[in-house]
């Protein structure tokens, strides 16, 4: 990286990272930040301001459940799961995402 | 993933959307409490780590909006919150909502209500019809004559019998009689229609039957009737066995076979048929005798319904094809003759006719209307949107988007309008009968022109609403996305009004209604110019001292020797009475309701020219009655009593029947053919009118009573008296004579005028209606304008004053403001007035659309109001206290 801040997401993944790091099982919201801020080595973060957003989007196209539990300092906090639906969607938006990197690298490869 | 899964977990949503935010709030709490924490272990101070974290996380309230967002309905919940807030700023300034909401319902209740009368008049007049947009009317054609024409019974038949492009072929004429009740005698008005009249129409009695197939033929073979709904209900008290029960009409006894459907009226615009008997009672009620195998006898009206697809052209080239095929069967009858068709709305025989340009002109003002009225009620906005401006500025500095802005805009639009429709609507249902109240009655039956307020007038009010809401938001829309208001607010310079940076729009929009008001009050001076020539113009008779009144010797059961007796009688006894100069009797009065007897002539030394077959009107008329009406005779003489059935055969006839068949030479002494009877022209008179004060000069002639006798007969009478000084003197001298009879409404010729030009006279009373309405609503536009503009610039006004202005400098000051404006408005109001004045066509007579009479009385009249208008501020602009307005600085 050539400057020290933050890439931008790349527009349309932000629901796909969410569903990727719920695959593993259910995590409430600042867990969710956490995980793909530490599994891209800082090199993507999620701002507050747009993840609750997302996440009640996701609940509404039903992709993922929400319920109240506790966290693992004790405290109440609410965890969100994929819902069968969300883990096909997960499936197809990973697969299209793969598709379109490949082609892009094939591009800057070989032209 | 599914869109209904979507809409199905929003409903859901709604269930606990009052837990939403508590739980939001939670776990956003919870999660900058965990950012916290985790900072906090990296080795910095409990406070700084909490507040990095809140500084990281953002704004939580937006958060919570787009979170919340993502559950809702945003259009719908954001039209919720945009008709409360809308609800709210009307409730607070009442007298703006108020006003704004009266202008919208003059507006809107004026177009529902010409809409509801074109509905129920012009385009579906026959509710209770099935397939009425397929239903036309038909009418006979003669070369040489624009007008359509009776068809005969003959020609009726035979145009059903070969033609195959219509469902269905119907007689329907109109007739008046006398419904004896008892030793009870009332004018009733029916129709004579064919056997199929109720099944071709789908209208199907409620008790006993419709006619059957045959009940239309043979002379008085099958006196039975069908009654009218009201009159079941009203003559006879709703009678369960009525069916079966006689009735007298014109003497002669009917057999009540079925009564007709509530809502059910006939088949005529402007007049609700009380009774229906078939064709083959025409005798009964018709005069000249039974017709139904006549050809030459055109005395009948009726409706077509086409086949499903079939275009009025095809129709009419059928039908004509028909028709040429009969000229060349019966060259004696129907030489020239043919068969039109016509649209419901241009049926020429009916009322629709009468009101199609009054109505057509009332669509086209009430445009007008509304217009002002929006221009009214924007302008109202527009200077509450000045007092809003601050609240507009904060709502979009807090980040509220143009669109958004807009949306309220239109919203509280939507409102004044939607209001206004509903008071408009309400308005429209209290006047949908109103049209009739401007037609006098004739003869004690009133007029039936019902307004429609069907899905239709529904659907276009809403439209109008639409378009109207639109208008109203705009204005201040416009307004709203203005930036350097306060800028412009400043720029002050010139005058009051005219020179203020934004406010050309308020100007303008005045300036609108003004010009908008002077093209109606042109109009309305141009019809009461027209309606006074009309009824100050000679219609060839006397108007004044001549009286009218008839005796219905039919429905009392007279034959015609107990009539001439009678008659003779009474012509006695009048002539005798004081104050009586002279009195006749005739079959028709002038103007009169019913249609003059008319025949096909023939002349010596006229050569008819093969193509035409002349047919003229005439009138049997008695003795002295040139003398009685007035009508100067130019050569000859009036009947005298010998020329009764003893007497040779004469007749009258008028200056341009002389003309046109006799060619300059003197017609006296020549011979006249009517009916196959030969008569000797004894006089010629001056052309007078007949059955329209608007008609152009027409052949007519005249022949005595007694050699063409009518048992029905009007009785004219020169007298000085008053109609109600003589009318209880003359129904005494007719009971003298027989205790079961009374004469009809004894009116004088100049109300008879009054009532023929009734049409005349409506859109003259809507006109001026409606005129005085948008006069009213564009002087409230230059007053609220002109007073928001003193009161504007108040500061101004005030330096002025300090600067030595007198109190009459202000005054001429606002009112030269508010007067140019209004000259502007009649200047442009003017130059479309030459344009569309023309468009008032036949409603004119003999007056110019471009009359200077009218144009200057309209521009006297907005004058008038203007100043008014503008006085009020002015006055309030001359009382300002120079101390408090600087003060106030």
């Amino acid at each position: 990286m050539a400057s020290n801040e933050i890439p931008q997401l790349l527009p349309g993944t932000l629901f796909m990272l969410i569903l990727q790091a719920l695959a593993r099982g259910p995590l409430h919201g600042y867990a969710i930040a956490r995980r793909i801020k530490n599994a891209s080595d800082h090199g993507l973060e999620i701002e507050d301001g747009s993840l609750y957003p997302a996440l009640n989007r996701m609940l509404v196209k039903g992709w993922l459940k929400a319920e109240w539990g506790t966290s693992e300092n004790n405290r109440k906090a609410r965890f969100y799961r994929l819902t069968a639906e969300g883990r096909k969607q997960l499936h197809t938006e990973a697969e299209e995402f793969n598709k379109l990197v490949k082609s892009i690298q094939l591009v800057m490869r070989t032209v | 993933m599914s869109t209904f899964r979507e809409w199905i977990n929003r409903l859901l949503y709604l269930g606990r959307h009052h837990r939403f935010t508590g739980e939001m709030s939670d776990e956003v709490r919870f999660h900058i409490e965990a950012r916290a924490a985790e900072l906090q272990e990296s080795g910095i101070s409990k406070e700084e780590a909490e507040a990095r974290a809140r500084r990281e996380f953002g704004s939580t309230q937006l958060a919570l909006e787009d979170s919340r967002a993502a559950w809702q309905f945003r259009w719908l919940e954001d039209l919720i919150t945009d008709l409360r807030v809308g609800f709210r700023m009307l409730w607070r300034s009442p007298g703006f909502s108020a006003l704004a909401i009266l202008c919208l319902t003059l507006g809107i209740g004026a177009n529902a209500a010409v809409f509801s009368w074109v509905e129920g008049i012009l385009f579906r007049p026959y509710p209770a019809v099935v397939h009425q947009e397929r239903l036309m009317a038909l009418t006979g054609t003669a070369r040489g004559e624009s007008g359509p024409t009776g068809l005969s019974w003959p020609d009726y038949l035979d145009l059903k019998k070969n033609a195959t492009l219509f469902d269905a072929f119907f007689v329907s004429q109109i007739m008046g009689t006398t419904l004896s009740i008892g030793d009870r005698a009332e004018r009733a008005i029916g129709s004579i229609v064919s056997s199929n009249y109720f099944d071709a129409l789908g209208v199907h009695p409620v008790l006993g039957r419709g006619f059957e197939a045959g009940e239309d033929t043979g002379r008085n073979a099958h006196p039975v009737t069908v009654i009218s709904y009201q009159l079941w209900q009203g003559r006879f008290k709703g009678d369960p066995a009525i069916v079966g029960k006689t009735q007298r009409f014109n003497g002669v006894v009917h057999t009540i076979i079925g009564v007709a459907p509530e809502g059910f009226y006939g088949t005529f615009v402007g007049w609700a048929m009380q009774f229906w008997v078939p064709a083959s009672m025409e005798d009964t009620f018709e005069a000249g005798g039974y017709k139904l195998e006549d050809r030459g006898s055109r005395w009948m009206e009726a409706y077509v319904r086409l086949k499903p697809g079939v275009s009025q052209r095809q129709a009419q080239a059928e039908l004509s094809a028909i028709a040429r095929r009969l000229e060349i069967d019966f060259p004696a009858t129907n030489r020239g003759r043919s068969a039109k068709l016509w649209p419901l709305w241009q049926t020429p025989f009916n009322n629709a006719n009468t009101l199609l340009p009054t109505l057509g002109i009332m669509l086209a003002v009430v445009v007008f209307v509304l217009l002002i009225a929006c221009a009214n009620v924007g302008n109202l906005l527009l200077v509450r949107s000045f007092a809003r401006r601050h609240e507009i500025t904060v709502r979009a500095a807090v980040g509220a988007g143009r669109g958004r802005l807009l949306k309220q805009l239109l919203t509280e639009g939507l409102i004044l309008s939607a209001l206004g429709a509903a008071g408009g609507l309400l308005a429209a249902h209290w006047s949908r009968h109103a049209l009739v109240l401007l037609f006098p009655a004739r003869g004690g039956v009133s007029m039936y022109l019902p307004g429609d307020l069907d899905w239709r007038v529904l659907g276009l009010s809403a439209g109008v609403c639409i378009i109207t809401t639109l208008l109203l938001g705009l204005v201040p829309a416009m307004q709203a996305s203005k930036i350097d208001l306060a800028a412009a607010l400043k720029s002050e310079m010139g005058g009051v009004v005219g020179g203020h940076g934004k406010s050309w729009i308020r100007s303008s929009l005045v300036v609108a209604q003004v010009s908008l008001s002077f093209v109606l009050l042109v109009g309305a001076g141009l019809l009461i110019q027209s309606l006074q020539k009309i009824r100050s113009g000679h219609p060839g008779f006397s108007t004044h001292g001549v009286v009218a009144t008839s005796i219905d010797l039919v429905g009392a059961g007279y034959d015609e020797p107990r009539a001439r007796d009678f008659d003779d009688e009474l012509m006695l006894r009048v002539r005798a009475l004081p104050g009586v100069e002279s009195a006749t009797l005739s079959r028709m009065s002038p103007l009169g309701f019913r249609s003059y007897s008319s025949s096909p002539i023939a002349l010596d030394g006229y050569q008819t020219p093969p193509e035409e077959q002349p047919t003229v009107q005439y009138n049997e008329v008695g003795p002295d009655y040139f003398a009685t009406l007035g009508i100067p005779l130019v050569t000859g003489r009036d009947f005298t009593p010998a020329d009764d059935e003893k007497g040779a055969l004469v007749a009258v006839v008028n200056e341009t029947m002389a003309a046109q068949f006799w060619k300059g030479k003197s017609p006296l002494g020549q011979r006249l053919q009517v009916k196959g009877r030969w008569m000797q022209v004894v006089g010629v008179a001056r052309d007078s009118k007949y059955s329209s004060i608007r008609e152009l000069p027409k052949p007519f002639f005249y022949v005595p009573l007694r050699q063409n006798f009518a048992i029905l007969p009007c009785l004219t009478i020169r007298t000085l008296l008053a109609t109600e000084t003589i009318a209880p003197v003359l129904a005494r001298e007719v009971h003298a004579l027989d205790g079961n009879l009374a004469p009809y409404e004894v009116i004088s010729m100049q109300e008879q005028v009054d009532r023929s030009t009734a049409s005349q006279q409506v859109a003259v009373t809507l006109l001026g209606v409606l005129g005085a309405l948008a006069l009213a609503l564009a002087a409230i536009g230059l007053y609220g304008v002109m007073s928001y503009a003193v009161s504007q610039s108040t500061r101004e006004l005030g330096l002025r004053m300090a600067l030595g202005a007198g109190s009459s400098d202000l005054l001429r000051l606002v009112m030269k403001d508010g007067l140019v404006m209004t000259a502007t408005g009649v200047v442009v109001g003017a130059l479309a007035a030459l344009g569309l004045t023309r468009l008032l066509g036949d409603m004119l007579y003999k007056v110019s659309p471009r009359d200077p009479l009218a144009f200057g009385s309209a521009l006297l009249v907005m004058l008038i109001a203007a100043s008014v208008a503008c006085f009020l501020p002015a006055w309030r602009a001359a009382r300002t206290d120079p101390m408090r307005a600087l003060r106030n600085e």
